[in-house]
């Protein structure tokens, strides 16, 4: 299996098929957006009744992780769950499969715009944390410097000789890295919206996520 | 009430002052107008809908009555329009008090919000409209009075969902009022008491009454200068003549089968079109204010004819059209019937049309449409059960207005045809599904759509009808994307190509659309913005709609053809073709499949003849070629016509008959479910009608809101956690019918029956010959994808400056 790796800072980073970023060096796995119990949260707004199998999902990706890179310390970038009121939700197995991936192992949950981070699951709750150079938090600073975050759930969208992909990425420059949201049931930012052409400078790439690794440079908007 | 004896004098005299006369048919309509469940089928220009107005107008000349008195459901909102048009004439002529109305989408809030309160007499409505208004709480009172639906082109409602939908609606109706009078008005079809069931409350039988037929149409084959081609389609090469046609009638109508073909067609038309005769283009993904136009100026008689494809196969009376031409074998018979039908509205006239097959083996197929419509052999399929997503939509709309008992609903969805024979065990899974999800995991018991309470099932949470209203409806136009020309102030809207299209164009593209070739400039906010300045030769939009099959009917009827020792009634070039064919192979048979295998281009090559229709030739070739993966036999790719499927590979077939194994194919078929993006497509469009995910409106679109859920997403998930799933089961059912049209793969093996004949020899055979001229080749997906993806990437990478260094390329590859 061949995987995408890049530079940020000091820090030799590495984007796993999965949408998870592996820190060799520090012994860190990454993943952002998780919005655990999201299918609950949007019967519970909606009336819609999604099949509640996303938890699942989203926990066994992260185990399969877990397990492939045995990890120092996990960090959850922030929308860990869909809301304060999705966390209490969670089933009683979800919550031990939760525990048994945390043992042995520094964990923890950065805050997010959805949820506060939380404090019962055991692991730390923190807004944001700096580790060796890095700084990881939930929604990208302007001005950061060696800032990993999330939040924007980044999606490439692309052509190739009549058939259009989209995949979620890793959106990436010099200064800062913005992870693909790693929860089953996330939807996505195009990758040439303009919120990421304000963060990110020009030359900027793309990880596609999958099972062809790929860094592709990220198009701008042509002026129009 | 509505017996002869009331048609009251003023009618006669409106009647005399026209110098009209009642057509038998409209006096049988009067003199029946108490029954339950009436079908009236006549062609088109006999009156029809006027038929079915008239014991409503009698009925309420009188001024009695009060509130809403008659509805009428037409699938296409401009026809709505049209009648309230032309039944005002004579109500106003005849000073009757009735008030008529109509209520479609476009209808503005105010008036919809009236006519809530204060119903017409008679209200002028389309299918979806007619469900929204189910939906509210005060249905019982805005339908109080009413004593008559009118259901027009029900031929064409019964072969959709919206049908299905609709007659949910009268059941719903009928036990609202339960002395509610049906009326149908079909066109010509093949079995008019599966029509008449349809209409009618299950088990109550219909009448139906049959207009005059009027005379045999005058219709053949085009003659033209030059042979047609040996494939594709088009029909470019008939050019002159079809011109000199257009030039020695009125209005011509020249019909196509898919959108594309109509537009280019209608360029190179224009490119020939010395004397400038104006001619027109219609079709359903042109802007409506294009449409418009058109059909304005065909209306003034402004045009000689008009370019177009089925978006004018139903609706209004369009001028003077004394010549239909139908480019590309019909591929239905009863189609070819309805659209020869639209030449010569005049009452007791023969229609005039001409065939122009647009290849040599279209021409067999219209020798065979030609013979069928002499012989009055009308095709069609036997309706399925009614599909159980339209049945989700139903409980919910059911739900939006109120409480309800499950028997009882259960009980009233019986009394439509294509749910009388649903068990209430079915039923009990759609009810659950609605109100729970239906999930083997019961994940929400909290938050659960639809709630018991003191035995009614009801809205957990009643703001949730805003959300089932919203969603109304079985129509899937969410994949196009609109196109304008570019401008300062929002340009002209031109039309709408499929998204998918719309995302394989670079700035600088060109493609055509409403006749004229346009450059793509960028996409913005979800519309296609273009500019008319072509500079290439134009590519060509993938217009959605349907592509239709050749129907079962017509290809027992050319195999029968193949029987015959020689075909005096084809012409010299197609038929010394066949006769090559029976020397160097066979001719296919109805009986038996016959499999040619030829080498070809160094490539070996796989001809199969299975007859099923174009989406199941497709699906098909995508089976087989899975089996020849398996087998080790490299395919490479395949294309497929309504009669055949070419596959080509490394390895030759040595042995087809595994290929064919019923057992396998099925099993195959199973697991190609898996991963098919037509299956995707298909559970989308079922999780939409049944309320899983939300029809996306072309509002959020613009204002770029993302899809929250994809549907692919969901249709993963539920494959790997949810395997029996219902919407699983309803996305299986709808693809042994539509695109993927498994139905007919398991039609041809049931008349094969394991007879394969295997044909080898040492180039392509005169049969097989055409297909290497088709287009629509698909690639056989290995690692294909992804190996586009990486070559795409390190081109991209190159030519943005940032090219993989050797270093880059070694890290990449690093095993975990």
């Amino acid at each position: 299996m061949n995987f995408c790796d890049f530079q940020l800072g000091d820090a030799a980073l590495r984007l796993l098929p999965s949408g998870a970023l592996w820190w060799q060096a520090t012994g860190t796995l990454v993943v952002s957006d998780l919005h655990l119990m999201k299918s609950q949260r949007v019967a519970r707004r909606s009336g819609q009744m999604l099949p509640p199998y996303e938890t699942r999902d989203t926990l066994a990706r992260l185990d399969a992780d877990v397990l492939a890179t045995r990890p120092r310390r996990v960090i959850c970038l922030g929308d860990s769950f869909d809301d304060a009121t999705a966390r209490q939700g969670l089933g009683e197995a979800e919550t031990l499969w939760i525990s048994r991936m945390q043992a042995g192992r520094e964990w923890i949950w950065i805050a997010g715009n959805h949820d506060p981070a939380p404090t019962d699951l055991g692991g730390t709750a923190l807004d944001e944390l700096e580790l060796e150079g890095l700084t990881f938090r939930h929604i990208a600073e302007a001005d950061a410097r060696a800032e990993v975050s999330g939040h924007y759930h980044p999606k490439a969208r692309i052509t190739l000789k009549g058939r259009a992909i989209s995949r979620p990425c890793c959106l990436y420059d010099s200064d800062r890295a913005i992870l693909p949201a790693y929860g089953t049931y996330t939807g996505g930012l195009d990758w040439t919206s303009p919120v990421f052409e304000r963060i990110l400078k020009p030359g900027a790439r793309a990880a596609l996520i999958g099972r062809t690794p790929c860094a592709l440079p990220v198009p701008r908007r042509q002026s129009a | 009430m509505g017996s002869m004896a009331t048609f009251p004098q003023r009618f006669d005299d409106w009647f005399a002052r026209r110098g009209w006369n009642l057509h038998p048919h409209q006096r049988d309509m009067m003199e029946q107008a108490d029954a339950p469940a009436l079908l009236l089928i006549a062609p088109t220009g006999g009156g029809k809908t006027l038929a079915g107005f008239l014991p409503t107008l009698a009925e309420l000349a009188d001024g009695g009555h009060a509130g809403l008195h008659t509805l009428y459901v037409s699938p296409l909102k401009a026809l709505a329009t049209d009648i309230r048009r032309n039944l005002t004439a004579p109500v106003e002529e005849m000073g009757l008090p009735i008030r008529i109305e109509d209520r479609t989408g476009d209808t503005s809030y105010t008036q919809k919000r009236r006519q809530r309160a204060d119903p017409p007499h008679i209200l002028l409505t389309t299918p979806e409209s007619l469900a929204l208004m189910l939906s509210y709480e005060d249905a019982p009172r805005i339908f109080a009075g009413l004593s008559r639906i009118v259901v027009d082109e029900i031929h064409a409602l019964a072969e959709s969902k919206r049908g299905d939908q609709l007659m949910l609606a009268l059941s719903r109706l009928q036990a609202l009022v339960p002395d509610l009078r049906r009326v149908g008005l079909s066109a010509t079809v093949e079995d008019p008491a599966a029509i008449a069931a349809f209409l009618a409350r299950h088990p109550d039988p219909a009448h139906i009454l049959y207009a005059d037929p009027g005379p045999d149409p005058d219709i053949s084959m085009l003659e033209a200068a030059a042979p047609p081609p040996w494939a594709g389609g088009g029909g470019r090469y008939a050019m002159p003549e079809v011109l000199e046609q257009v030039r020695a009638h009125k209005t011509t109508l020249i019909f196509h089968n898919t959108r594309a073909q109509a537009e280019i067609f209608f360029h190179e038309l224009w490119l020939q079109n010395e004397n400038a005769l104006p001619i027109g283009i219609h079709h359903g993904s042109l802007s409506r204010e294009q449409r418009a136009r058109t059909e304005a100026a065909m209306v003034n008689g402004d045009l000689r004819a008009i370019v177009c494809t089925g978006s004018l196969d139903l609706g209004i009376d369009w001028g003077d059209v004394d010549l239909v031409i139908q480019v590309g074998a019909p591929k239905n018979v009863k189609r070819l019937v309805q659209r020869i039908g639209r030449a010569n509205h005049r009452y007791n006239a023969p229609s005039k049309a001409l065939l122009v097959p647009a290849n040599r083996f279209e021409v067999v197929e219209c020798v065979a449409a030609l013979e069928a419509v002499k012989a009055r052999d009308l095709d069609g399929d036997p309706r399925g059960p009614g599909p159980r997503d339209v049945l989700c939509q139903h409980i919910l709309i059911r739900a939006a207005s109120g409480p309800f008992d499950a028997g009882e609903l259960y009980d009233e969805i019986r009394t439509a045809g294509g749910y009388a024979a649903l068990t209430r065990a079915q039923f009990d899974a759609c009810l659950d599904f609605v109100a729970t999800g239906g999930y083997a995991l019961r994940g929400y018991d909290q938050w659960q759509r639809l709630m018991e309470r003191d035995g009614a099932w009801q809205l957990r949470d009643p703001r949730g009808a805003l959300r089932i209203r919203q969603n109304i409806g079985t129509i899937m136009d969410t994949d196009l994307v609109k196109v304008r020309l570019r401008h300062r102030r929002g340009g002209t809207p031109l039309g709408e190509v499929e998204e998918g299209f719309a995302a394989t164009l670079t700035p600088g593209d060109t493609f055509l659309i409403g006749g004229e070739i346009v450059r793509y400039e960028g996409l913005r906010e979800m519309v296609v913005e273009v500019t008319r300045r072509p500079e290439k030769p134009p590519k060509i939009a993938t217009f959605m709609g349907t592509k239709f099959a050749t129907s079962t009917q017509l290809s027992h009827r050319i195999l029968r053809m193949f029987r015959q020792p020689d075909w005096p009634g084809l012409p010299p070039a197609t038929r010394e073709w066949l006769h090559l064919q029976r020397r160097a192979s066979h001719l296919p048979e109805a009986d038996r499949i016959l499999v040619e295998s030829f080498p070809f281009l160094g490539r070996a090559h796989t001809c199969i003849y299975g007859f099923a229709g174009r989406n199941a030739m497709q699906t098909l070739g995508l089976l087989v070629t899975a089996r020849m993966e398996a087998q080790g036999l490299n395919p490479l790719g395949f294309v497929s016509t309504d009669y055949a499927t070419l596959i080509w590979g490394l390895e030759p077939v040595e042995d087809p008959a595994p290929l064919f194994d019923g057992d396998n194919l099925r099993a195959a078929f199973e697991t190609w479910l898996a991963g098919n993006a037509v299956m995707k497509r298909t559970f989308k469009q079922s999780a939409v009608i049944a309320g899983l995910i939300d029809r996306q409106t072309r509002g959020q679109r613009k204002s770029g809101r993302q899809a929250a859920f994809s549907a692919d997403i969901l249709y993963d998930t539920l494959r790997k956690y949810d395997p029996d799933h219902l919407l699983l089961e309803i996305t299986r059912e709808e693809a042994l019918r539509g695109l993927v049209d498994f139905g007919r793969i398991e039609e041809m093996l049931a008349r094969t029956a394991g007879r394969i004949d295997h044909v080898v020899v040492d180039r392509p055979t005169p049969l097989a010959a055409p297909l290497f001229l088709e287009a629509g080749r698909v690639p056989v997906e290995g690692a294909g994808t992804e190996k586009l993806l990486a070559d795409e990437a390190d081109r991209l990478m190159e030519g943005a400056g940032l090219a993989i260094t050797a270093e880059d390329a070694r890290r990449w590859r690093q095993p975990f």
